[in-house]
């Protein structure tokens, strides 16, 4: 999901330029080769020591005093204020609310389990909501997308996926938008929130899982908590961004009537960042849904339930189906919210083709009408459960199991030896050379070259991360992982760059590429893990394949708008002048587009950092791997959790490094003259 | 400001929807179908059963049966849960979970829900019988046949190595979440080999069965009973015979995994409330045949509930007797 929406201060480089460049370059290239001449030689001579590895099984005394949480919370529960007070009344209040939903929209609590409203009772409201909110094409293809749902099968759970998710964006909103609002108004706000924000986009959702179960109980409220914390961030980094980029003129102009805070706020700074806002509530409305599948292993029911069953027996078919489902809701809510953030653009009524009193006179009407729908499947079976008869579901699943099996068995040799070839030739060196580097040499290599690309303080930066994770205890498998992510990114950027610039360049792949992107972002990992696990084994491979095909997605859309965004005069000129598109593409749109480009490899090492955990259940051990043993296992409990630490640490020091990269790169390029970002 | 004015214009539209079908469901609801309902199914006299649903398909079929039967011969209501096993223990304190009908071992979680907090009681054996080893597929057995003897494994380390094992021999090694002691069992056994560990049990099986498919070389982790058995034959690697404490140091492990008898844990509260459910909770036993059959029914594609009730209507002896 789109969760990583940053929106950090420029970072400065007056001070960087005012040197001459040639010379400063020199010095930070000096400083990078000798990082790399001290690794080669640590690595010849003292390979093999102080690697700091920990076997699978074994623990170290931090992990064991970490174990003790799971006991404290069990003897705790019961009289300790904070679970008087807090965690049981927020539990009672989320679990009433997401009841609600369920009740209405899934399945009640009383014999037959039917939806209060009926499918056809909720396809009529949801669509009439998406008209209000959005517009008639938005309705349609709700109402579409949720008949669809009962032809696949899986309208209850549907149905149940969507109750959970509007739960959690209620609380979400409910929390987030007065948390941004003062982020906004207020920088120290901001400037305390922001880490914690990274934490909890960058904390894997296994980790705090279990906690979360142990302390809200098995059911809705714990699935419905964490799905907030995942979801929270952007929202509350849109809210912030948006008031805080309202022009200083407007404000002034609105200060020198005499306002209060208060009147500025409510009068102008909102209604003016209303479009980020509502922009900020579709990324969190869409990493509400990626949780679907995660929050499933804590009974939570829905689509999740249905694909992680799936995956249990290797259904692929079953949870195609299910991850269709997903996908489709993803896409509903997506362009409802992206209406409902156009018609929020200030200036967005005078475009209308009908007058505001026309539509307010079809919005009534139809609602009549949607109230009978409503009352009539309260009370005919037939519109109250969807029919049994009109289901696709099984030719769908038929088809793509037969189809998978068709590529397992077809594809096997090649894809077998391609593994293999990429697996030695590249991965295993580079793998070795990270986890049989003694520890203290890597790290001063590291932090030299945090050094040349950011000074003092990143290396100061870098060099607590590491000690952190030297310190968690999992140093070795922090290398582990740190390799995968490392080759994956690189791969993502190689398909970033070349499907990037051809989309950038030509507006039919544009549009033929975003909904197969879309796709690959919203479709639930756990459902192509098992026709992978069948091509390529279980091996880091498939789990690197998994966090290619999660992470490439954002990269390509970020590197084509990069590209998409050069001004068309200096195309232009360029091709004027006789360059081939060879020429265009090497010597104007990448370097023109670097910014973007540095930010899709920034991105892209994120999102494959997001897919460490998922990619850990076919095979990629590391740090992954110690995260879902403490998932599963209760003496590894605290190990996983210290796991969870190393990845959140090892991703704030791969994002701090490739952003001062990005800021200051190391070749001299002709400066973009539009900023992508 | 004519802004916010729009903004209040529009919302009203929306919240006056809100209302009136908040209104419609609150106040016209004389006759619907939720409520004739309610009406029909309210005084059972077995009340409500929470049975935790393990992940694997074993499990499965003893809960469809259990559920089947409580269900539609004693009229309890039954709720699954689809919950990992760590965490299907967490839910007896909270009276979340009433029923866990497949144990392995874990001897921690029952030091901690059973005799330290009290809120669990072991409901007895369900009659399987766990083995957990080393399996390869049939294909090697018929090629190389001494490979079932783990003093011959050495000699095939080279066969099966992988990209993953590092130049030794591969032990591939499943969830997380299984009972293993593989990593000592490779150092003290002195075998060239090296635990992988795949990460998930769909991760294992689907290596198994392309292993068989695709006549690569494979040695790993598995258990019965286990459906997947009964689509690929996987033969056991004869480890040193288990005896008594031969694994009470988890370091010095150098046998076979012991054979477990896997029995059904409930919540406390569950045990005492004499609900006719946990009687038959603690007479339910059958066998690793009758498991196995009931999982590949459920397997090939059938409903639990469908399968349970083609196994049951095969043994009404064995289930009067559960009732009796």
């Amino acid at each position: 999901m789109s969760t990583l929406v940053r929106d950090r201060a420029p970072v400065q480089t007056g001070l960087v330029s005012v040197r001459a460049p040639r010379k400063r370059l020199s010095r930070r290239t000096l400083l990078l080769a000798g990082a790399g001449v001290v690794w080669l030689v640590g690595f010849l001579f003292l390979h093999g020591t102080a690697t700091l590895t920990l076997p699978a099984s074994e623990l170290t005394d931090l992990h064991r005093s970490l174990n003790q949480f799971n006991a404290w919370v069990a003897s705790n529960r019961a009289d300790n204020p904070v679970f008087q007070y807090v965690f049981t009344p927020l539990r009672a209040a989320v679990d009433a609310v997401a009841n609600l939903f369920i009740g209405i929209f899934a399945a009640s609590s009383t014999g037959l389990r039917l939806p209060e409203i009926g499918w056809l009772g909720t396809v009529a409201l949801l669509s009439w909501i998406a008209f209000a909110v959005g517009n008639a094409r938005v309705a349609l293809l709700t109402a579409a997308v949720f008949v669809f749902f009962g032809l696949q099968g899986l309208f209850t759970e549907a149905a149940y996926t969507f109750a959970l998710v509007l739960t959690a964006v209620l609380f979400t909103l409910a929390l987030g938008i007065p948390l941004g609002v003062l982020a906004g108004v207020y920088g120290r706000v901001a400037k305390v929130i922001t880490p914690v924000l990274d934490f909890m986009q960058t904390l894997p959702t296994f980790v705090y899982l279990a906690p979360l179960a142990l302390i809200f109980l098995i059911g809705p409220a714990s699935a419905v908590i964490a799905t907030v914390i995942y979801a929270a961030p952007p929202v509350i980094r849109l809210t912030a961004h948006g008031i805080r980029c309202i022009p200083e003129n407007t404000r002034e102009a609105s200060d020198s009537l005499g306002t209060t805070g208060w009147q500025r706020l409510v009068t102008l700074q909102l209604p003016l960042a209303r479009r980020t806002i509502v922009m900020g509530i579709n990324q969190s409305t869409m990493a509400a849904l990626s949780m679907v599948t995660i929050a499933a292993l804590i009974a939570a029911p829905g689509l999740g339930q249905v694909v992680i069953r799936a995956l249990q027996s290797l259904d692929v078919g079953t949870a195609v189906n299910a991850g269709l489902s997903i996908v489709l809701l993803a896409i509903v809510l997506d362009r409802v919210t992206t209406a409902a953030s156009r018609r929020a653009e200030p200036g967005a009524n005078r475009k209308r083709r009908i007058s505001r009193r026309m539509r307010y006179i079809v919005l009534a009407v139809s609602l009549l009408v949607v109230l009978a729908i409503v009352q009539l499947s309260r009370t005919m079976l037939w519109a109250a459960a969807f029919p049994k008869d009109l289901n696709i579901g099984p030719a769908i699943v038929s088809g793509v199991s037969s189809a998978s099996e068709w590529l397992q068995t077809n594809l096997f040799i090649f894809t077998v030896s391609f593994r293999e070839a990429v697996t030695n030739g590249i991965l295993n060196p580079f793998q070795s050379l990270l986890t049989e580097t003694p520890f203290y040499v890597l790290v001063a290599v590291i932090v030299v070259a945090a050094f040349a690309l950011g000074g003092w303080k990143l290396a100061a930066v870098t060099a607590s991360c590491l000690a952190v994770i030297i310190y968690l205890g999992l140093w070795s498998d922090a290398m582990v992982t740190l390799a995968g992510t490392l080759v994956a990114t690189a791969v993502v950027m190689v398909l970033g760059v070349i499907f990037g610039v051809a989309m950038g360049r030509s507006n039919k792949m544009d549009q033929l590429m975003r909904p197969m992107l879309d796709a690959g972002q919203t479709m639930p990992a756990f459902v192509y893990l098992v026709p992978f696990l069948g091509l390529f084994g279980a091996t880091r491979f498939t789990a690197i394949i998994a966090g290619i095909i999660y992470a490439a997605p954002v990269a390509i859309k970020i590197t084509a708008d990069g590209i998409a965004a050069i001004s068309p005069t200096v195309m232009e000129a360029a091709v004027s002048s006789g360059s081939t598109p060879w020429q265009v593409i090497t010597k104007v749109q990448l370097p023109m587009a670097r910014q973007s480009l540095a930010l899709a490899a920034n991105q892209g090492l994120i999102y494959v950092l997001a897919m460490v955990v998922v990619g850990a259940l076919v095979g990629a051990g590391g740090l992954g791997y110690d995260v879902v043993a403490g998932f599963v296992q209760s003496s590894l409990f605290g190990k996983g959790l210290a796991a969870g630490l190393a990845i959140v640490f090892l991703g704030i020091l791969l994002d701090r490094m490739t952003q001062a990269a990005a800021a200051n790169p190391v070749r001299k390029v002709p400066s973009a003259k539009s900023p992508a970002h | 400001m004519s802004k916010a004015g729009l903004l209040l214009k529009r919302t009203i539209p929306t919240l006056a929807g809100t209302v009136a079908a908040a209104l419609l469901l609150a106040g016209c609801g004389g006759a619907t179908v939720n409520q004739a309902a309610a009406a029909g199914a309210s005084g059972t006299p077995c009340g409500t059963v929470n049975v935790a649903l393990n992940a694997w398909v074993g499990y499965t079929a003893n809960a469809a049966v259990y559920s089947y039967i409580a269900q539609n011969k004693l009229g309890c209501t039954v709720v699954q849960k689809d919950l990992s096993e760590q965490i299907s223990w967490q839910g007896f304190g909270s009276g979340e979970v009433d029923v866990i009908l497949e144990n392995w071992g874990h001897e921690d979680l029952a030091k901690q829900y059973i005799t330290d907090q009290k809120v669990a009681v072991d409901a007895g054996p369900t009659g399987n019988e766990g083995h957990i080893g080393w399996y390869v597929p049939p294909w090697m057995v018929q090629k190389y046949p001494d490979i079932l003897d783990s003093k011959n494994l050495n000699k095939y380390a080279s066969l099966l190595a992988t990209s993953e094992s590092g130049g030794k021999g591969q032990v591939l090694d499943g969830d997380p979440a299984f009972v293993t002691n593989d990593e000592a069992l490779v150092k003290n056994l002195g075998l060239d080999y090296k635990v992988v560990f795949s990460g998930s049990e769909a991760a294992l099986i689907q290596s198994f069965r392309s292993a068989e498919k695709n006549k690569t070389p494979l040695l790993g982790y598995f258990y019965e009973p286990q459906w997947f058995l009964s689509e690929v034959p996987l033969k056991k690697v004869s480890l040193p015979a288990y005896t008594p404490g031969c694994d009470a140091d988890a370091e010095k492990v150098a046998c076979d995994y012991p054979d477990y008898k896997l029995n059904k844990v409930m919540a406390k509260k569950f045990a005492d409330s004499g609900s006719p459910a946990a009687k038959l909770l603690k007479a339910f036993s059958w066998t690793n045949a009758d498991q196995n059959s009931v999982a590949t029914d459920i397997q090939g594609g059938m409903k639990p509930d469908a399968a349970a009730k083609k196994w049951v209507d095969a043994h009404p002896d064995v289930v009067a007797a559960w009732l009796k």
